[in-house]
């Protein structure tokens, strides 16, 4: 079987896959990094996002071979080694983004990569399409859409444009 | 601490393990040395199994088991049971054909599942079922309810000749027929309520386990443990109570998809005890779309009698219910008693005749799903009444407001046999209009006809019906089940607090919410109460969560505990304060003598309940733990008004809903980030049914909408903020006044939606639209005609 050696929440693996393995199996399966969710088998649902080399990627569309010497961040990964939590996982928090919690993680992962792609500010349209790959069956995204509107001073250190709110 | 009881917005205590990827769902439990089961489904809506090959599968590399329902039928296990029974106009029982757990000699619907194969990994299963070859002979197959009951359509099941499954009535047909007789006019409807996939984002999952000494253990994707335990050990496996253990732990939202037993789960249970070994399976999306029970799918039509004045006189429906294949666990109750009995809704008609017709299919089966029957019940009458107003020209509102039951006349027995217990349909009604600026809408709509959009406002004056209850009640209607709840509240040593709940939380709350309802009674800190739910091992015999009955039944059930833990801990004090138990007051975590200064707090009297030094033990028992069980006495009646106001595009035909407004009368409100969080969320799926959502089948019974690509889910770009507020009445037969919040946004949105579209496409003589209202649908409306009058 080949073989794929990737570093995963800054810890390297050197792990045997078949060809047909996909990322998030070898998250899930092999890594015991369960907080990474399959939703879908169609790319559809956003439950299976994760980091790739800083991008937010769905691990249920990537081969793991082609995972090769990657970066890989998980939803285990964000919070500080002192427990921690990054701003949008405190945001979700505060403002009950959350509910089932089964598309959380995928919802968080998406939602940090379009907050930090998006220096310029995002208005409630755009976080709302930037959000078009995830989906949530219990929240109505509304409070979902707040807490990544106010996570967003949080993470560029300074308040939300104006012209953005 | 700050304010934690009830009514204040606590920050909820699951989330720590859900944001950190922490959750424990069943697919990320392994079992050591576990097998994994894949089905190899039918493809085919109906066709005859001639013939069924494993032998290249069973002897593929991994392949540990290969089983077929023969392999069932040998070792005498039945099928799947239904758990209510409905009896026709004539008084016969319903049609109950069996609903074997692998098929037995035909397939019914396309995913019914023919084979299980399990191996070493998921790839090997999977790659094994490929091997299995199954001769068929078709055979015709029907989607639609119509096309079932044409004189000469295909069988499903030869014990359902005409594939009736039963003939219902309610209410009193002479004289509804009089009132119609002697009506100033009559307003018909004829309308559809659009089939839906529930989509829950956690796909099933179950893992069987069995030890040497024949226990069993299930893991699985439930709403309620036991009811599967009851279900599955008592009347499937014939595994005795106490060595079947049924375990739900985190679940990814259920919506009343999770509440049945399902044929996956007994076959994962009854291979680990041949196999000696754990089976684990988990549902990939495409299976879910076509084994999870589906919602909806009804046919019907309304006709409503009225005075001169628009009054409503008497009301008449006939509904076709879609039952699909094989009858899932309740799904006989929920086109009749959850809801014919709600089609009095908000309004005074003092007659109702309501007959329905359930008919099996070539589809997955159908049942209750989030608000299960309300939502039908409300999209039929909210669509009648705009229907009536567009008829005879009276204004929309006017003409609720004249019907309403008025605040005054609770409880008020309706025609349809429930009584409700309070409600104010006029201060939900007002309080939407303020909130949602209904006056100032006709500038809204102007300005929207300057950019070439039309707009349009809707409303639904709705009410729902949570708890079902009482249990004799249910029973003698055909509930074979108990509908009462339990809590069992565990004082700890040092006086924190362990609730053991029979209820289940799938994304609610409970462990927040309930903790509340502890720290308001008790004065304990919330982080002094854990609650712990979803393990038949740990938890007394409950009934789970369905129907938003999880505060109302089984809160009702938490406060009669703690009353209780409260009467004896007064005796303990008395004791220990030298006073009589008459005197002693509980009151902020304290128990102390009327009058006096003298008080010992609550860990104190913990702490000597199970250090019986000083200790009145000749009359008392050590410990402080205490159960009860609760049987409600009449379900609660949650209602309000919804405001929808939309925005078409004359190009596309795409329908934005650009506002929405829900004030809700939910009774007493435990947690108001909760209670707006379950309305956003419901609200969401009503306008997924408005405008995207459709469980499509060819005529034959062929799914074409089987995966996320083709079955339209709202995203977050489909659903505006959502204002949510709440006016609320108590409800007077529980002890916390609380209603439920679960479902009252997807019964009262979707009707607002189609409403409000209706109103945006007035001038196209539009009179009414079934859902999903698709840009497609919109479209061809808009090209057929240019701008007309409104006319019949
Ligand atoms: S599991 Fe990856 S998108 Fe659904
Ligand atoms: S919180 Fe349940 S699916 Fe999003």
């Amino acid at each position: 079987m080949p073989q794929v050696t990737l570093t995963v929440n800054g810890k390297r693996h050197t792990v045997a896959v078949e060809g047909r393995t996909l990322l998030v199996e070898v998250l899930r399966e092999k890594l015991g990094l369960t907080g990474t969710h399959i939703g879908c088998d169609t790319s559809q649902c956003g439950a299976c996002v994760v980091h790739v080399n800083g991008d937010s990627v769905k691990s249920c569309t990537m081969l793991a071979l082609q995972a090769e010497g990657a970066e890989v961040t998980t939803i285990e990964g964000l919070a500080k080694p002192d427990g921690t939590l990054h701003p949008m996982q405190e945001m979700f928090r505060e403002h009950h983004a959350l509910q089932c919690g089964y598309c959380t993680p995928g919802m968080v992962m998406s939602a940090i990569d379009l907050v930090a792609k998006h220096p310029e500010g995002l208005t409630e349209r755009e976080i709302r399409e930037g959000l078009d790959g995830n989906l949530c069956r219990c929240t109505g995204y509304h409070n979902i859409v707040k807490a990544v509107a106010a996570a967003w001073p949080l993470m560029h250190a300074k308040p939300m444009p104006a012209a953005a709110e | 601490m700050g304010f934690e009881g009830i009514g204040a917005a606590v920050k909820r205590k699951e989330d720590g393990r859900f944001l950190a990827g922490r959750g424990n769902y069943v697919d990320d439990i392994n079992r050591p040395g576990q097998v994994y089961a894949y089905f190899k489904r039918s493809d085919r809506p109906h066709a005859r199994i001639l013939r069924v090959d494993t032998a290249a599968a069973a002897s593929a590399p991994g392949v540990v088991a290969v089983y077929t329902g023969a392999d069932f039928a040998a070792d005498g296990i039945g099928g799947l049971p239904c758990g209510w029974q409905i009896h026709s106009k004539d008084g016969s029982p319903m049609a109950e054909p069996p609903h074997p757990v692998l098929a037995q000699g035909k397939v019914r619907h396309v995913g019914d599942p023919v084979v299980a194969v399990l191996a070493e990994t998921r790839q090997q299963a999977k790659d094994a079922a490929e091997l299995i070859e199954i001769d068929y002979e078709d055979l015709p197959g029907t989607a639609s309810v119509l096309d079932a009951l044409k004189p000469g359509a295909a069988v499903v099941h030869d014990e359902a000749p005409g594939n009736v499954c039963y003939d219902w009535q309610i209410g009193d047909k002479a004289a509804v027929d009089a009132a119609f007789a002697g009506a100033a006019r009559v307003v018909k409807l004829d309308l559809t309520n659009n089939r839906l996939v529930p989509n829950a984002m956690e796909p099933r999952a179950a893992i069987g386990e069995c030890d040497i000494a024949g226990n069993y253990t299930l893991y699985t994707t439930s709403q309620n443990p036991h009811v599967i335990r009851l279900l599955m050990g008592a009347f499937v496996l014939h595994i005795p109570e106490h060595q079947l253990r049924v375990v739900a732990p985190d679940v990814g939202g259920g919506f009343g998809s999770k509440i049945y037993h399902y044929a996956e789960e007994a076959l994962v249970t009854w291979a680990a005890g041949k196999l000696k070994r754990p089976v684990k399976w988990t549902a990939e999306r495409s299976e879910s779309f076509m084994s999870d029970a589906h919602g909806r799918d009804h046919v019907s039509t309304a006709e409503m009698a009225l005075d001169a004045e628009g009054h409503f006189l008497a009301l008449k429906v006939s509904t076709l219910a879609n039952m699909g294949a094989y009858l899932s666990t309740f799904a006989p109750a929920v086109p009749t008693y959850l809801y014919a009995t709600l089609l009095a809704g908000v309004y005074k008609t003092p007659v109702i005749y309501a007959e329905v017709k359930a008919v099996f299919t070539n589809t997955v089966p159908v049942d209750a799903y989030r608000g299960a029957g309300r939502p039908e019940a409300t999209f039929l009458l909210e669509r009648l009444v705009d229907a009536i107003a567009h008829d005879t020209g009276i204004d929309r509102i006017e003409l609720r407001r004249r019907n309403f039951i008025p605040a005054n006349a609770f409880p008020y027995q309706t025609p349809v046999a429930l009584q409700y217990d309070s409600g104010d349909y006029e201060t939900t009604l007002a309080a939407a209009l303020k909130a949602a600026d209904h006056t100032g809408f006709p500038a809204r709509r102007q300005a929207a006809a300057a950019q070439g959009k039309l707009r349009g406002i809707g409303i639904s004056t709705y009410l729902e019906a949570c708890g079902i209850a009482p249990s004799a009640v249910a029973g003698a209607l055909g509930a074979r089940a108990g509908l009462y709840e339990v809590a069992n509240v565990r004082v700890n040593p040092t006086g924190s607090v362990t609730v053991f709940t029979g209820t289940h939380s799938h994304g609610q709350g409970h462990e927040t919410t309930f903790a509340q309802v502890v720290a308001e009674q008790l004065g304990v800190p919330v982080s002094q109460v854990d609650v712990v739910h979803g393990d038949t091992a740990r938890i007394p015999f409950g009934m789970g969560t369905y129907g938003s009955r999880s505060i109302a039944v089984g809160g009702s059930a938490l406060v009669k505990a703690m009353d209780k833990i409260i009467a004896k801990g007064k005796r303990i004090a008395a004791h220990l304060l030298e006073a009589s138990v008459d005197d002693i007051e509980f009151k902020d975590g304290k128990f102390s003598v009327a009058g006096t200064d003298k008080s010992k707090t609550f860990g104190e009297i913990a702490l000597t309940a199970y250090v019986p030094h000083n200790y009145p033990i000749e009359e008392l028992e050590p410990g402080l733990d205490e159960t009860a069980f609760y049987d409600p006495k009449n379900f609660t009646f949650p209602g309000g008004c919804h405001v929808a106001e939309v925005e078409i595009d004359r190009e596309t035909g795409v329908v934005r809903v650009v506002n929405f407004t829900a004030v809700d009368d939910i009774g007493r409100v435990i947690n108001p980030m909760i209670v707006e969080g379950q309305v956003h969320g419901g609200v969401a799926q009503g306008i997924g049914q408005a405008l995207l959502e459709q469980a499509g089948y060819d005529d034959g019974g062929q799914i074409v909408s089987g995966s996320f690509m083709d079955y339209t889910m709202p995203r977050a770009d489909n659903v505006p903020n959502i204002h949510v507020g709440t006016e609320s009445t108590l409800c007077t037969h529980n002890p916390l006044g609380v209603k439920g919040v679960g479902e009252v946004g997807a019964i009262g949105s979707p009707p607002a939606v189609i409403n409000a579209i209706v109103n945006a496409l007035e001038a196209y003589g539009v009179r009414h639209l079934d859902m999903p209202a698709t840009s497609q649908k919109i479209w061809s409306i808009l090209q057929a005609g240019a701008p007309r009058m409104a006319a019949e």
